[in-house]
């Protein structure tokens, strides 16, 4: 694993140094670039991106930006215009877990807002805010494509659908017994919880 | 029963594995398509069978692939829009993740077609797990040989990628899907050109809708004539439909064209009835953006004929009396359902994913939310609703792209068909949401 930052930490300059994928990171960013004609590397932002997301502790700081622009041989300002404009990307510390709550139409209707109310309850926190342990960050998001088994939150690459007060218990016991940070990029999704 | 061409399939064990996938009939139009026919000939029978763009607009394919520039010495690409977001859509999230392999044989045969060598499926980035299936699924073809080099010894070579996205709705609109597949902003790009002409990396590129894509194969089999005949009119083949909201039995559904909307809402077959036996109060029928209508507008048209599951019937009527098929994003609204407060569900939405290139959408987005939210809050006023009405008014046909009339037609409909719901909470002073019951715990896990 790379670097790792939690909580209110960020890199400073002294540690711009330590900021470098390891070596399966960076095959896959490889890997990536590969995908694209030569002279186009710009196309890889988005998932290098998300690569150097779930590396470097679930979010993008200046210096991680920049060394994604040196990787890609792009301007920085490139990178944090992209960054910015994509909700996934998160442009501050977050939780190891963020929990998205899809609340749009059907999710509405099938009671998103008693999901947001119970997680809130729950964690001691309001959307936006982070729980004391670091473990989950609350975040509402608009539609996930789950209409038809609403309500849902996306935790990581996984989507935890149909959900019940229980079943939401279940879920947030188990991220926090593992302990993990969780990213959209994982390849151990779990969606039948 | 209705015919299925796409999902017939969705219940077969492991039907994700190419072994599976084809020993069901799978990769049979890439074998029909490279070894006996001439690319024109697949792009005629996909014109002939009437396939309309399944993404929403409803554009003819056909047509659409007709239009591609094919200068000498430039390469072409088919993209393939996978960044399903319209809200009540998620029919190609379902395709996707159960029979990966129809949407990778159909961008094969289509890429044959438009003689497109790289082609990429450019997918919604919440959806990483199902880029995870598809990854999969393709590095299955190129191990069978039906993508790389020389495809079943053929001249033709295709590469095949996914690119994920990174959560944002615009990237649905063809132009911004592009520019985000470049590695920028999905800010819409102002047209003409078209992407048929200057496209990515300024190429000739066609972007199809995964169903859409999907839909080659069969079509290619059973000849564009036979599809054709499927159907009512230019409604022609099958059509996937989400279903969702307070339904029975939400869920996605192939249905042929042409089916009556009571029946796809009240049949078991489809969305089996309303749950808790309450009654059908709207319907919004094509994804958020198309206008939403009350009971006896979705059951039947204004002239009183039945309304059926076609692009011409369910906008019979225009935008006073009518709909549209849009994306099939089928979302059911049953008697307690405040329309102001799903109202305010899409323009929080809008206004979210509005990328803030235009004025009218940027500020008229942000304007409806808070407006709705002063609904919500019980202080708006009775003026309030003739304001909301201004401003969707200026917003539709002032925008670079059709975020801003897909902001702006709910607001007019819900005001249109649901004005007494608006007047009422601004006269009272007071919202009351009585579908805000408990809801969770009556949820079978």
């Amino acid at each position: 694993m790379g670097a790792q930052v939690h909580g209110t930490q960020s890199f400073d300059n002294k540690k711009r140094a330590d900021i470098k994928f390891n070596d399966d990171a960076m095959a896959t960013v490889q890997k990536i670039i590969s995908r694209y004609p030569e002279g186009k590397q710009k196309s890889a932002l988005l998932p290098v991106l998300h690569v150097a997301q779930a590396e470097f502790g679930g979010w993008l700081s200046p210096e991680v930006m920049d060394y994604v622009a040196g990787i890609l041989k792009i301007k920085p300002i490139e990178v944090f215009e992209v960054a910015s404009f994509y909700t996934m990307f998160n442009l501050k510390p977050v939780g190891k877990c963020v929990i998205e709550v899809c609340q749009t139409s059907s999710c509405w209707l099938c009671g998103a807002e008693d999901v947001i109310k119970h997680i809130e309850k729950k964690l001691n926190i309001k959307v936006g805010e982070t729980s004391r342990d670091g473990m989950f960050t609350l975040k509402t998001a608009e539609c996930l494509g789950s209409c038809g088994t609403a309500p849902m939150m996306q935790i990581g690459a996984s989507y935890h659908e149909n959900l019940t007060y229980e079943k939401i218990d279940t879920i947030l016991e188990k991220y926090k017994s593992e302990g993990k940070q969780r990213n959209y990029t994982d390849l151990d999704y779990n969606n039948t919880l | 029963m209705g015919r299925k061409l796409l999902i017939h399939n969705d219940k077969v064990p492991n039907i994700h594995t190419l072994e599976v996938y084809r020993a069901h009939g799978g990769y049979a139009s890439v074998e029909k398509a490279l070894k006996t026919m001439a690319p024109d000939q697949v792009t005629d029978e996909v014109k002939k069978s009437g396939l309309r763009g399944r993404g929403g607009a409803g554009f003819p394919t056909g047509m659409k692939w007709s239009f591609l520039a094919k200068p000498e010495g430039v390469p072409r690409y088919l993209v393939c829009n996978a960044d399903e977001s319209e809200p009540g859509t998620f029919k190609d999230r379902y395709l996707m993740e159960k029979i990966p392999h129809a949407l990778v044989e159909g961008m094969i045969t289509s890429s044959y077609a438009l003689g497109a060598n790289q082609s990429y499926i450019y997918i919604r980035g919440e959806y990483f797990y199902v880029a995870r299936i598809l990854e999969t699924a393709i590095a299955e073809a190129y191990a069978a040989g039906y993508l790389g080099k020389n495809i079943l010894g053929t001249n033709f070579s295709l590469d095949l990628s996914v690119q994920v996205g990174g959560g944002a709705y615009i990237c649905g609109e063809e132009t911004a899907l592009l520019e985000s597949l470049e590695g920028k902003r999905g800010n819409p790009r102002i047209k003409p050109p078209f992407p048929a002409v200057a496209g990515l990396w300024g190429c000739p590129t066609v972007v199809n809708n995964v169903e859409t894509i999907a839909a080659v194969c069969p079509i290619v089999m059973m000849g564009g004539e036979e599809y054709a005949k499927i159907g009512i009119g230019k409604s022609t083949g099958t059509k996937l439909i989400s279903a969702s909201g307070h339904i029975n039995k939400p869920g996605v559904y192939e249905i042929e064209l042409g089916v009556p909307v009571e029946e796809f809402i009240y049949s078991e077959e489809y969305c089996g009835g309303i749950r808790n036996g309450k009654k059908l109060k709207a319907v919004v029928a094509g994804g958020s953006s198309v206008p939403i209508l009350p009971t006896e507008l979705i059951l039947k048209t204004a002239k009183g004929e039945p309304r059926l599951m076609t692009y011409e019937s369910l906008s019979d009527g225009g935008f006073q009396t009518g709909t549209m098929l849009g994306s099939g994003g089928f979302i059911v609204m049953d008697e307690d359902t405040s329309i102001v407060k799903n109202l305010f569900t899409f323009a929080r939405f809008y206004h979210h994913e509005s990328c803030g290139q235009c004025s009218p959408c940027r500020e008229g987005t942000g304007w409806m939310e808070k407006i709705l939210k002063k609904f919500i809050n019980g202080t708006a006023n009775e003026s309030d609703v003739e304001l909301l009405w201004d401003i969707q008014s200026k917003i539709e046909g002032k925008t670079i792209c059709p975020l801003g009339e897909a902001a702006a037609w709910p607001v007019a409909a819900a005001i249109r068909h649901f004005k007494h719901e608006f007047i009422a909470i601004a006269k009272n002073k007071k919202f009351v949401d009585i579908s805000h019951y408990n809801r969770l715990n009556k949820i079978i896990a």
